[in-house]
């Protein structure tokens, strides 16, 4: 039962897996990022896995590690009623830091790699309406990137006699403006 | 003599002020729900006459600012403010509401005083009923004694004129209530 769904993947795809595992009884697979779309697909479709939900899409950033950030899809099979974790690892660099979108095969995927996109900076190559989604248009960075710091605050407002605080308002404001002011 | 009797007419108007608040529940978190005790009828905020919520800012002039401000949505509350008539009074409802609270992070404005003037602070997490009730008396006080930030800002409010007598620094992003109806909404229908 604990491998059922990692044997079948590797029968169907192994050119996509980088490697495989379980934890705690739940199935990890991590692929590479030019097969990741055909083993979603593989996933979601073969009639033995049947993974019809996305349940959620998530980034985390392994900081001063290369490749510093995973991709991680956690899929669900309503008919089978079992659980695959599936994780890409990519790297940090602007032109890297990317992997394609997931929404042609879960509608789900729409606002999770919207958020994906706004916290972490990660780009989904082909989502159709890849915009900030809880931060606001004017924001500058990904604030749940570790190197983003602790006490950065982008204000879009202040009363010019505001009480003081000891965060880095400053410095972030006045990018923050010229960013709105050259774009 | 001629001091006299305006001072006098001030301060009934301000004794008629401070009992007659109609509140605009600005309720943005977990807060409202001591609110709503606040307001029901075990503590009833009745009694000091701030029974009446205003869902428009134009009806209020006690603003009580609910729950965690975020900066996504100060710019909101700035206009809502600026929304209100004077004179007006603005209470910060629980530590969020005043300083932030436990958040301290990239999304969180640091107090609602970051971005429109307070009267009166209520700490708690959230405030018991009767700190809310305890801090619209300290308001009344401060209501009465002519206090208030705005009340300092308009001066005297016995007389009676249609001049604007507000002096509040407009802040220059467009995001202030200005008088010209162009400046009150962005020209791409965006209002942040």
């Amino acid at each position: 039962m604990a491998q059922r769904v990692l044997d079948r993947l590797q029968a169907l795809r192994p050119e996509a897996i980088v490697e495989s595992g379980s934890h705690v009884g739940d199935e990890i697979v991590v692929v590479h990022r030019e097969h990741l779309l055909a083993a979603l697909a593989t996933l979601r479709d073969d009639p033995e896995l049947t993974f019809e939900m996305l349940t959620d899409l998530t980034v985390v950033d392994y900081y001063r590690q290369t490749p510093r950030f995973e991709v991680v899809y956690q899929l669900y099979s309503l008919t089978h009623r079992h659980r695959v974790r599936v994780k890409v690892r990519i790297d940090e660099a602007q032109e890297e830091c990317w992997v394609p979108t997931a929404t042609a095969l879960w509608k789900a995927a729409n606002w999770a790699e919207r958020e994906a996109w706004d916290l972490y900076g990660v780009r989904f190559v082909g989502h159709p309406d890849l915009r900030r989604i809880l931060m606001y248009e004017e924001f500058v960075g990904h604030p749940l990137r570790k190197d983003y710091p602790q006490n950065g605050r982008q204000p879009l407002v202040r009363r010019p006699d505001a009480p003081t605080t000891d965060d880095q308002t400053t410095r972030l404001l006045e990018a923050s403006h010229d960013r709105r002011t050259s774009g | 003599m001629t001091g006299f009797v305006p001072t006098v007419l001030q301060d009934a108007i301000n004794w008629a002020q401070k009992y007659s608040l109609f509140t605009y529940p600005f309720a943005t978190a977990c807060c409202a729900m001591e609110f709503m005790a606040t307001m029901g009828g075990r503590y009833d905020i009745a009694r000091f006459g701030a029974e009446f919520p205003r869902f428009s800012p134009r009806q209020a002039d006690l603003l009580i600012v609910i729950g965690t401000i975020t900066e996504r949505q100060a710019p909101v509350l700035r206009r809502v403010y600026d929304q209100m008539i004077d004179p007006k009074w603005v209470m910060a409802f629980g530590v969020c509401a005043s300083t932030g609270g436990f958040y301290q992070n990239y999304t969180v404005t640091p107090g609602a005083d970051q971005v429109i003037p307070v009267d009166v602070y209520v700490p708690g997490c959230p405030p018991r009923p009767e700190q809310v009730l305890d801090g619209l008396m300290v308001l009344q006080r401060r209501i009465q004694d002519h206090r208030g930030h705005a009340q300092r800002e308009i001066g005297p409010t016995a007389t009676v004129t249609l001049q604007d007598r507000r002096h509040l620094p407009l802040i220059p992003d467009g995001t202030s209530m200005g008088l010209d109806p162009a400046e009150r909404m962005p020209r791409d229908g965006r209002v942040r």
